[in-house]
């Protein structure tokens, strides 16, 4: 029975279910078969008119329908979709009973402007609108139900409710890497033996004109929009900035135990997360790359695995100058001579980059990179960024053996996150 | 895990509100209950201003306040007085393994900026152009990074240093919950040896006074203890700051630490709110504590209803116990309210006794008895109940 606890005598972690909603569509299949055939999700905004933005491309989830439309109302929605295939998948509990906690990556919840407005015009004020008008509107009693739908919690306990999670739903935010933080927490719960299971589930839904005004502010965004699915190019030379996209993922994480016990398909290991925070900047790595290396260094270890077991890392990639350059300086710092073997490719050309999602949807690709032993493509490769010396699986995907991956998520405020997955337990 | 669970002390607290910062102002003035609200700036709110703070002494970079809104000031402050009390400050290979849990909200608006865009889209000939056009020449770039809910953490990594780890969790109450029962069960299991864990509020706010208004939960009106609102239910929003260094006790003592007090338990559930459901949860929770019945009972209740009725039920079950309401003294903070609240239990094991009661509604009764443990209750105004026992070392 020693498969069923690891080198450091904690239970192995397993995932028995996973699914996933990006542009390229819902359900892990649609999405495989497109990024493995390098097919790109962005297109032109049409959600509402960008005519006068540098960035009108984003990687937009249009085909779930939601109304009234809102960041955490979409968020939610997909949400739902990707759990149901990732419940349906594992099998697991029972119909509104899942036996364990969530932990919920979300991006933080405001009013929007279509509330602000329908505040400004409910409080009857003509002319100069100001926030004691909204605020009268407020304490009509007439929108209670912006009240719940934009709580921090709410995405939380609303998927909590419908799917019957044990315990008090886990509603987090470490900006980019909060996908990959929201599996860190249900695999430490889990390795403390808190639970059996947990669901890490993991959605953004918040392309909206304030939230684009907002990276593009800081300079973040490709504005390279045409054609659109060629706006995002990690690792080029050319890169310009990320693109910004929806999507969900949901992963049902169990330990190997509770997982044979019942007879569950293994899908893939969760085999160690790594953490360090940079304290150089609000949004810049500290230049020396020591808190990436440190991250990827952690996540290796806490996996119980040497540099050179590592076949390929689904990157952070976001294909912004910044991001591309500090995670290159960290892979090579890491592996050394194995960097020139290792594959690293980057979803984001094809997706956009999820965002609060980007942690778990790029997990359950790294997973399925894993199944399949085939590796998705890094699309838009066409001018090579001399300084990256890596080889990022340019433009088609290839046949590989990949015994360890490594998915890493790297946000601002200095969140630095990697997670190590394999294919099955160890002996 | 196979071994036992570690012993968690308490080594540091940073607390700043309305009474003051730091233990003593915060001791002194729940002692001598003068409520400290203002009843005017947002009328018909009241709210619990923060008191004058230089925030210099915690952040001495004035371009790093700058990068900051209230809110993560409030908190990157309360954080530097938590390593100071817990004589961590400035320990680089210390804080470069220390976790850190936030618990936070986020999103102060520019007031200005918004009722500008909200006063002109009526007569804009195209309302989604004008919007976007505003958008672009009005937001600050730096203002969506003040209003992240973790840049407050990654404020106090640039700041302070923390950097073992960083989480930020959200959701109203029961975020404060939350994170402190992770940060100590990660520490019990061996996952961690030291933690900072807190969050902060900036309570000052017409857009935050909004979001808890379309529930009807702000208190508006003349000022009442939390016990005696029955008749005009709802919360006043704090300023505050809240932050706690957890430590389990054989590495605080290797450093030799000295403890304030001990995290002995950290329970939390979501009931659906019901009527009844509620008090039913505390008793679970309660019973999950092992029924510390010499316990005094430092409560986070709100105010709003039915929330405060029923822990008010669930407490006249439980006559035995003292019950000290601290947002009639400094309000509600929300996210912070928990750890604000477990600050307060640590000063009172720690002092070995309990502070005055405020209130005239009699679930408040003096209490001289010698203390050592607190429980530590949150419900939240909405949905989550939490617990936490804190023990005298």
């Amino acid at each position: 029975m020693s498969e069923l606890l690891d080198a450091a005598s904690r239970p192995v972690v397993v995932v028995t279910g996973m699914g996933v909603v990006t542009s390229l569509g819902a359900g892990k299949t649609d999405n495989w078969d497109k990024l493995t055939a390098g097919k790109s999700g962005i297109r032109a905004i049409t959600r509402f008119t960008t005519e006068n933005f540098k960035t009108r491309v984003a990687g937009t989830v249009d085909f779930v329908p939601v109304e009234p439309l809102s960041a955490p109302a979409l968020a939610e929605r997909m949400a739902e979709v990707a759990i149901e295939e990732a419940l349906s998948e594992s099998a697991i509990g029972s119909r509104g009973v899942f036996p364990g906690p969530l932990f919920l990556a979300v991006a933080p919840i405001e009013i929007e402007w279509p509330q602000r407005q329908e505040l400004a015009q409910a409080s009857g004020s003509n002319d100069a609108v100001s926030y004691d008008d909204l605020l009268r509107s407020a304490g009509t009693g007439q929108f209670r139900r912006f009240h719940e739908r934009f709580l921090f919690g709410s995405v939380a306990y609303n998927l909590a409710d419908k799917f019957g999670t044990q315990g008090s739903p886990i509603s987090l935010s470490t900006a980019c890497a909060s996908g990959a933080s929201s599996i860190q927490l249900g695999l430490e719960a889990i390795r403390r033996g808190e639970a059996e299971a947990t669901l890490c589930v993991a959605t953004d839904g918040s392309i909206n004109p304030e939230s684009l005004v907002r990276f593009s502010l800081l300079s973040a965004l490709s504005t390279q929009n045409d054609p659109p699915e060629s706006a995002s190019k990690p690792f080029s030379k050319n890169r310009d900035g990320f693109v910004m996209a929806e999507g969900a993922g949901a992963l049902v994480l169990e330990s190997y135990a509770h997982a044979r016990a019942r007879g569950a398909r293994i899908l893939g290991v969760i085999e160690g997360c790594g953490e360090l925070a940079d304290s150089f900047h609000r949004t810049r790595s500290s230049p020396d790359g020591k808190p990436i290396i440190g991250c990827i260094r952690n996540a290796i270890a806490d996996a119980g695995l040497e540099p050179e077991e590592i076949d390929y890392i689904n990157a952070h990639g976001t294909g912004t100058p910044e991001n591309d350059k500090m995670e290159c300086l960290g892979v090579t710092s890491v592996f050394g001579e194995h960097a020139k073997r290792l594959a690293i490719s980057s979803n984001k050309s094809m997706i956009g980059h999820t965002l609060s999602a980007a942690g778990a949807v790029e997990a359950i690709f790294s997973l399925l990179t894993l199944d399949r032993q085939r590796i998705p493509p890094t699309i838009n490769y066409a001018v090579p960024d001399p300084t990256i010396a890596l080889d990022v699986v340019p433009n088609v995907a290839r046949d590989a053996a990949v015994r360890h991956a490594i998915s890493n998520s790297f946000g601002f405020g200095g969140q630095n996150v990697s997670l190590v997955m394999g294919r099955e337990p160890r002996a | 895990m196979a071994d036992a669970p570690r012993e968690v002390w308490i080594t540091g607290i940073g607390i700043v509100s309305c009474l003051g910062e730091g233990p003593e102002a915060h001791w002194r003035g729940l002692n001598e209950p003068t409520p400290i609200v203002d009843v005017k700036t947002f009328a018909p709110y009241a709210v619990h201003p923060l008191c004058r703070v230089d925030f210099d002494k915690q952040i001495p970079k004035k371009g790093d306040q700058r990068q900051m809104e209230p809110w993560q000031r409030i908190g990157t402050y309360a954080a530097g007085l938590a390593l100071d009390s817990a004589g961590a400050k400035g320990s680089g290979d210390l804080l470069g393994r220390m976790d850190m849990i936030v618990a936070a909200g986020g999103g102060e608006r520019d007031w200005a900026a918004d009722a500008a865009i909200l006063s002109g889209l009526p007569k804009a000939n195209d309302r989604e152009r004008f919007l976007n056009e505003r958008l672009m020449s009005d937001l600050r770039p730096t203002l969506f990074l003040a209003q992240l809910s973790n840049l407050l953490a990654g404020n106090i990594s640039i700041v302070h240093g923390v950097t073992g780890s960083s989480r930020t969790f959200m959701g109203e109450e029961i975020a404060g919950v939350d994170a402190v029962r992770i940060a100590l069960q990660r520490i019990r299991a061996n996952q961690s040896d030291i933690a900072l864990v807190g969050g902060a509020q900036n309570g000052e706010r017409k857009d935050l006074l909004m979001l808890y208004d379309f529930g009807g939960f702000g208190l508006k009106g003349d000022f009442h203890p939390v016990w005696e609102r029955a008749a005009a239910p709802g919360f006043a929003l704090a300023s505050m700051g809240a932050f706690l260094v957890l430590e389990s006790r054989d590495h605080a003592e290797k450093r030799e630490a000295t403890p304030l007090a001990k995290l002995s338990q950290v329970v939390v559930a979501s009931a659906a709110r019901r009527a009844g459901t509620v008090e039913a949860s505390l008793d679970r929770l309660w019973n999950t504590l092992g029924s510390p019945d010499s316990a005094a009972l430092v409560s986070g209740a709100t105010g709003t209803e039915p929330a405060t009725s029923e822990e008010c039920s669930f407490f006249k079950r439980h006559p035995q116990l003292a019950v000290r309401a601290t947002g009639s003294h400094f309000g509600h903070g929300v996210e912070p309210q928990f750890i604000m609240n477990i600050a307060v239990a640590t000063l009172a094991v720690h002092y070995g006794k309990l502070f005055a009661p405020f209130d005239s509604s009699g679930v408040e009764e003096p209490m001289t008895g010698p203390l050592a443990q607190a429980v530590v209750t949150n419900v939240g105004h909405w949905r989550g109940e939490g617990l936490a026992l804190v023990e005298r070392v």
